[in-house]
């Protein structure tokens, strides 16, 4: 676990001194993304520890947002004032968002050929 | 407070063990609640989490910038967990590679989508500049969407709130949602998700299945960039 998060915090470290160096506008860690994906690509294989400790992160991303979360008390008098435009807002543009990406995505894979629907092997999709 | 108990009170509020671990405490009580609902997406952990610590902050009268030295150490992980996603990415690589045109396509449309809807309805409810320019990067993860915010006007711990509903949101209706327009190709349902709810519609979609959260995750770290040089354009243009 040690060695993996090693790996995991050097390829953010890299990301953030390369979009430094170059004044990319790209988030460090999503650089370190792009670099740890070319390291596995070049050894064409993922260390067992690499994918527990990934897998291990992932599984509980939604934590790691809850003390950015908890900041909304920094903010209840705007919202106060504020909430029916805000809620309309987030509510009606997340859905568009979601609408339109995912129905462009569906008729241009049908339309070069890449689309089956596959069946998600866990739960969640009645 | 006072006695043993407050002295107790001071030692611990002013050490990171208490908030960080009642972070950890809150996120499992909320767990639990989705798994007690049987992992309905209407019970989203992080929000559960948010509304116990926010009450409990409230009655205790403890500032955020104390709360957030303690949890900063699980914000910090948002670092890491990004790269990390690397791994199912790599799994799913010879279905990714085969998806390039979809995603540049719906990446292309779905970015534009959350700017100008985001911006235009908040606009057209007479919301304040600030609160305008805080909502334009509201589909990308926090630390990005802060950044963009600062640089147009918007207030960044604004915009992080906005964009942890945000993906509240996204996580809680995208399945009913993509149900309900019949949607049946797990690789565009992931992308979509990801795209508009960042992170935590990342981890929604790992919960229905990898192939949708691998796809999620490239569509956060590209609507990133999509968003970081269309949000100054968009301002740029309305003015």
């Amino acid at each position: 676990m040690i060695a993996a998060l090693t790996i995991l915090l050097s390829c953010q470290l890299a990301g953030e001194v390369f979009v430094r160096l170059v004044a990319l506008p790209v988030p460090g860690p999503v650089m370190g993304l792009v670099f740890l994906l070319a390291g596995m690509a070049v050894r064409g294989r993922v260390p067992q520890t690499l994918r527990d400790t990934a897998n291990g992160l992932l599984s509980h991303l939604s934590l790691l947002f809850v003390p950015a979360g908890v900041g909304v008390m920094l903010h209840f008098e705007r919202i106060g004032s504020e909430w029916l435009a805000l809620l309309a807002a987030l509510l009606l543009s997340t859905w568009a968002t979601i609408a339109v990406s995912a129905l462009v995505f569906t008729a241009v894979a049908r339309a070069v050929g890449v689309s089956e629907p596959e069946d998600p092997n866990g739960e969640g999709a009645p | 407070m006072t006695g043993p108990l407050g002295d107790i009170w001071v030692y611990l509020s002013a050490t990171p063990l208490l908030w960080l671990t009642a972070t950890l405490v809150a996120y499992l009580i909320g767990v639990l609640f989705f798994d007690r609902l049987r992992r309905n997406p209407m019970v989203q952990p992080v929000a559960v989490a948010v509304v116990l610590l926010v009450a409990v902050l409230m009655i205790s009268d403890t500032a955020y910038e104390s709360y957030f030295d303690g949890a900063q150490f699980v914000h910090f992980l948002l670092g890491p967990a990004t790269v990390a996603l690397a791994v199912p990415l790599y799994a799913q690589w010879s279905r990714v590679k085969r998806s390039v045109l979809p995603m540049a396509a719906a990446l292309a449309a779905g970015s534009l989508t959350a700017v100008t809807s985001a911006i235009g309805i908040a606009f057209l409810l007479g919301a304040s500049r600030e609160s305008v320019m805080s909502l334009a990067p509201k589909s990308v993860t926090t630390p990005i969407a802060m950044g963009i915010a600062e640089k147009i006007g918007g207030l960044p711990s604004l915009t992080a709130v906005l964009v942890i509903l945000t993906g509240i949101i996204g996580a809680m209706t995208a399945t009913p949602l993509l149900n309900l327009m019949g949607l049946k190709d797990y690789a565009a349902r992931g992308f979509a998700v990801g795209l508009a709810a960042h992170g935590i519609g990342t981890a929604r979609a790992f919960q229905v299945s990898e192939l949708a959260g691998a796809f999620a995750g490239i569509a956060m770290g590209l609507n990133a960039l999509a968003t970081a040089l269309i949000v100054p354009l968009v301002i740029r243009l309305i003015g």
